[in-house]
């Protein structure tokens, strides 16, 4: 209990990624939250990355977790990019809006 | 011992009950918020487990840079007063189950795997960069250069594709606005501007504008 290992900070990244996960599911709100959900998955991602770097002795997760980083800020540049165009198309980003693919 | 795995509890309870307030929050600015104190308490732990320069780069990058750049989109979109209308809706909603049922999967998925989860024997020494004595910063520093160099270079790459593909992206050119033309102004000669007329005696001047 009051030993925290490497399974405490999985089960951590495990709750954070579900929770991401059932965010994109269930919204039934606007587009920029489904975003948000996507960085709290990258966010999980890099939590099992920098635990198993520290409890295994090895460098490469954290580096690992520098590119990671990297590559969520440009996806929330490009993402937020588009949504901005969108808005500016169509005029409003509801998610159950936005259906011109009937899917 | 006992204070790091308080720290550990109280930060990473503050980290699941934002990131659950990130998604089921009314308001869209909240959410944002949300998620900026999930990015802080993920970095306190960073900082707690011994990664002390990738907390700091989690601070700098997301709540300096991702978190504002979120907050600047919804305060431009005006969306924030969009009520989220979390299980009804004005379709019927028949992805909600499905959506719950895939979702408890995988955590169950991810459950079973943590808890079945053993190290390998010969993990441990698998020695491949090990940590040395400096510190965190220096020693990512140490490898980030010299064997992840063509990575980093890379990674440059698609911050510069971001960056141009965004403004690409929202670049919107304006009709009816004068700008400053540097070239025309420097390179209009007096020829240009300056016409000389002989004008007869008792006759005007006609001006063709």
């Amino acid at each position: 209990m009051f030993e925290i290992g490497l399974g405490h900070y999985l089960t951590l990244g495990a709750v954070i990624f579900t929770i991401g996960v059932v965010g994109i599911f269930l919204n039934r709100k606007n587009i920029i939250v489904i975003l948000m959900s996507i960085e709290l998955i990258l966010l999980s991602v890099n939590i099992n990355l920098v635990s198993f770097s520290i409890f295994i002795n090895d460098l490469s997760g954290q580096i690992f977790t520098l590119f990671i980083l990297t590559v969520a800020a440009a996806e929330a540049a490009i993402g937020l990019a588009i949504i901005v165009v969108y808005y500016r198309n169509a005029g409003s980003i509801r998610v159950e809006e936005i259906d011109k693919l009937k899917g | 011992m006992i204070a790091h795995a308080i720290f550990f509890y109280i930060f990473s309870f503050i980290a699941v009950i934002s990131a659950v307030m990130v998604t089921v929050s009314k308001n869209t600015v909240h959410s944002v918020f949300f998620l900026i104190l999930d990015f802080i308490s993920i970095s306190c732990l960073f900082i707690m487990i011994g990664a002390e320069f990738l907390g700091m780069i989690m601070l700098i990058v997301y709540v300096g840079a991702v978190a504002v750049l979120f907050l600047f989109v919804v305060m431009m979109l005006n969306v924030a007063h969009q009520k989220n209308t979390f299980f009804k809706s004005t379709h019927g909603s028949r992805h909600i189950p499905i959506g719950l049922l895939v979702s408890l999967i995988i955590f169950f998925e991810l459950v079973i795997v943590v808890g079945g989860w053993k190290y390998k024997p010969d993990l441990i020494n698998s020695i491949s960069l090990e940590i040395s004595e400096v510190s965190n910063t220096h020693s990512i520093g140490y490898v980030l250069y010299t064997d992840y160099i063509h990575l980093f270079q890379l990674s440059g790459m698609i911050l510069l594709v971001a960056m141009i593909g965004a403004i690409i992206l929202t670049y919107r050119k304006r009709e009816g606005l004068k700008r400053q033309s540097y070239f025309s102004q420097i390179s209009r000669e007096k020829g240009d501007g300056v016409d000389l007329v002989d004008v007869e005696k008792n006759k005007g001047v006609k001006i063709d504008v």
